[in-house]
């Protein structure tokens, strides 16, 4: 291939350059803070894996990403499977309500389970009016309103790429199957789970990655007593003032994620093989 | 054709309920915030006959949000252009330049995108406070900033909605205008980008979204001067929740429903127009 002319350089170069000189180089500085800071060494590194608190912290994170994901994929699926399948006003009721808060911003979303789940929220009161219960439930600034909120948020994730991969699905397939018999478990588990099961590992990934650096949400919801990943590194740089613990801990933060998104990858490439 | 069995291929009644049970759980937040902006007292409360427009008013009267409204409105205006200049200058040499060596900086490019927002939030933490004698303008808890940090986090977005667009411009009328004996410039302001005008506004549209709705990397590379409307939010989030949050909250769904219905109709208009013709 024939060298770019120096003409097409004009274009080319200010956003590598930009980004170079905001983002690539901080990056590496970042990770040098994470084994200088503050004495050379591996001991932030160890700090993350050996310090109960630390290491509580991505457990919890963990723990967390996988109850989201697990809740998010499996109502994503059914809006999904309605959203292509159903009904035409079905379709585009489901449209408006995945899309509009979609585009609503992480924190009026969080506000809003605030309202609804505190102490002296809509749903503890409406509970006590109909007299279910005499204290208010704690729902909220606790991981249980933590997971509410993130699961809230990543549902239209989960819906996106589980929706297009029923898409493709030839609707004759599924009525085939319906006119030889099969219940409609049957045609979910052997028929429309397993041609989408790409859409879906695709979808749990994505959502579980979002999970793992979720931010706003555990920090107002979780009140302080679930904080996960993000938040932590927050509290490193601004309250505690360890900025190689900060460091180490998005660091990883971002080669578990990578690893992820490898494994991402390698299951739609797969796919393709088997596709074909 | 009636099917001899019961038919099936289609959600049956579980799917069917856990898609409205879902669809009511993704509502609910953002119905419940309506009638808590309405009410008459100083703190969080549903209106319990005492109904008020106080808070409505304290958005567009208390210098607190007011100021913080203005201030994210400009910083999303200018890191919307930014963003979208160097978003467009890029496209158009990934355009015109099919080299691996250029792919392998576009790798580069899609980073911020890439990255879990923490990281890219400590990552923009870290320059600005090193920027705070050397380049005040872009330091840690300044406008610009700000700016830059949201520019860094929107560009990648911005670049992939314009490339979609001008992915889809047949090279061959800039190989024409080439031939007619227009300069590469010419070229680029006169025929290729009037064809890719949609794409640069949805780039700029949605560099301005990212950038108006911004609040994890805006928490990390400010402190106190720079309060921009979402930090405002925060803040009144972490203390006593102050009741203007719903009401600067309805408004800001109000918008984004008027926004998706909108799109719609004018989707709608132009199919009937369309099959007018």
């Amino acid at each position: 291939m024939v060298w770019p002319s120096r003409v097409y350089w004009i274009l080319l170069a200010p956003l590598p350059l930009f980004l170079a000189v905001t983002y690539v180089m901080p990056f590496l500085m970042v990770a040098g803070w994470s084994v200088t800071d503050p004495q050379p060494g591996f001991a932030q590194y160890g700090r993350v894996l050996g310090d109960p608190t630390v290491l509580g912290v991505l457990l919890r994170t963990m723990r967390i990403g996988i109850v989201a994901t697990a809740v998010s994929v499996t109502l994503g699926y059914a809006v999904a499977y309605n959203w292509v399948f159903g009904p035409l006003w079905r379709q585009r009721l489901i449209e408006y309500c995945v899309l509009i808060p979609f585009w609503i911003s992480v924190l009026i979303r969080a506000f809003g389970w605030l309202i609804l789940l505190r102490s002296n929220g809509l749903v503890n009161e409406g509970l006590a009016d109909l007299g279910l219960i005499d204290e208010p439930l704690a729902l909220v600034r606790n991981e249980f309103g933590t997971i509410i909120g993130m699961v809230h948020f990543l549902i239209p994730f989960a819906v996106f790429p589980i929706a297009s991969a029923l898409r493709q699905i030839d609707v004759r397939i599924l009525q085939a199957a319906s006119g030889l018999g099969a219940g409609r478990m049957r045609i979910f588990w052997q028929v429309t789970l397993p041609m989408a099961m790409t859409g879906v590992v695709g979808a749990a990934i994505i959502v579980f990655v979002f999970a793992l650096g979720f931010f706003i949400t555990p920090a107002i919801l979780g009140g302080g007593r679930s904080v996960m990943v993000a938040e932590f590194i927050y509290l490193q740089l601004f309250q505690t003032v360890n900025w190689g613990l900060a460091a180490a801990m998005s660091m990883v933060l971002l080669i578990f994620i990578s690893v992820l998104g490898l494994g991402l990858r390698k299951a739609m490439r797969i796919d393709k093989l088997v596709g074909r | 054709m009636p099917l001899p069995t019961k038919s099936t291929d289609r959600p049956g009644l579980v799917s069917a309920v856990m898609a409205f049970a879902t669809v009511i759980f993704l509502l609910s937040p953002l119905v419940a915030i309506v009638p808590v902006s309405f009410t008459g007292e100083r703190y969080l409360s549903m209106p319990n006959g005492n109904w008020s427009l106080r808070h409505y008013e304290a958005l567009v009267t208390n210098p607190v949000w007011l100021n913080s409204i203005k201030l994210s409105l400009g910083i999303a205006v200018t890191s919307a252009v930014i963003a979208t200049v160097l978003a467009v200058l890029f496209g158009l040499g990934l355009w015109y330049v099919r080299h691996w060596l250029v792919t392998a900086i576009a790798a580069i490019v899609f980073l911020p995108m890439a990255m879990p927002p923490v990281v890219s939030a400590i990552i923009l933490y870290f320059f600005e406070t090193r920027m705070v004698d050397i380049a005040p303008w872009v330091a840690f808890d300044s406008v610009g900033g700000v700016i830059l940090a949201h520019v860094v986090v929107a560009v990648p977005f911005s670049l992939v909605t314009f490339m979609v667009s001008l992915n889809r411009i047949d090279n061959r009328i800039d190989m024409a205008a080439r031939g007619l004996g227009a300069s590469l410039w010419q070229s680029i302001f006169w025929v290729v980008l009037p064809n890719a005008k949609f794409g640069i506004a949805s780039a700029a549209f949605f560099a301005f979204i990212l950038s108006w709705e911004e609040i994890s990397v805006t928490l990390f590379v400010t402190s106190f001067n720079v309060v921009t409307l979402p930090r405002q939010m925060w803040n009144g989030l972490r203390d006593n929740v102050d009741p203007a949050i719903a009401a600067i909250s309805v408004v800001l769904i109000s918008l984004t429903v008027m926004a998706v219905l909108s799109r719609d109709l004018w989707c709608w208009r132009r199919n009937l127009r369309n099959r007018a013709s």
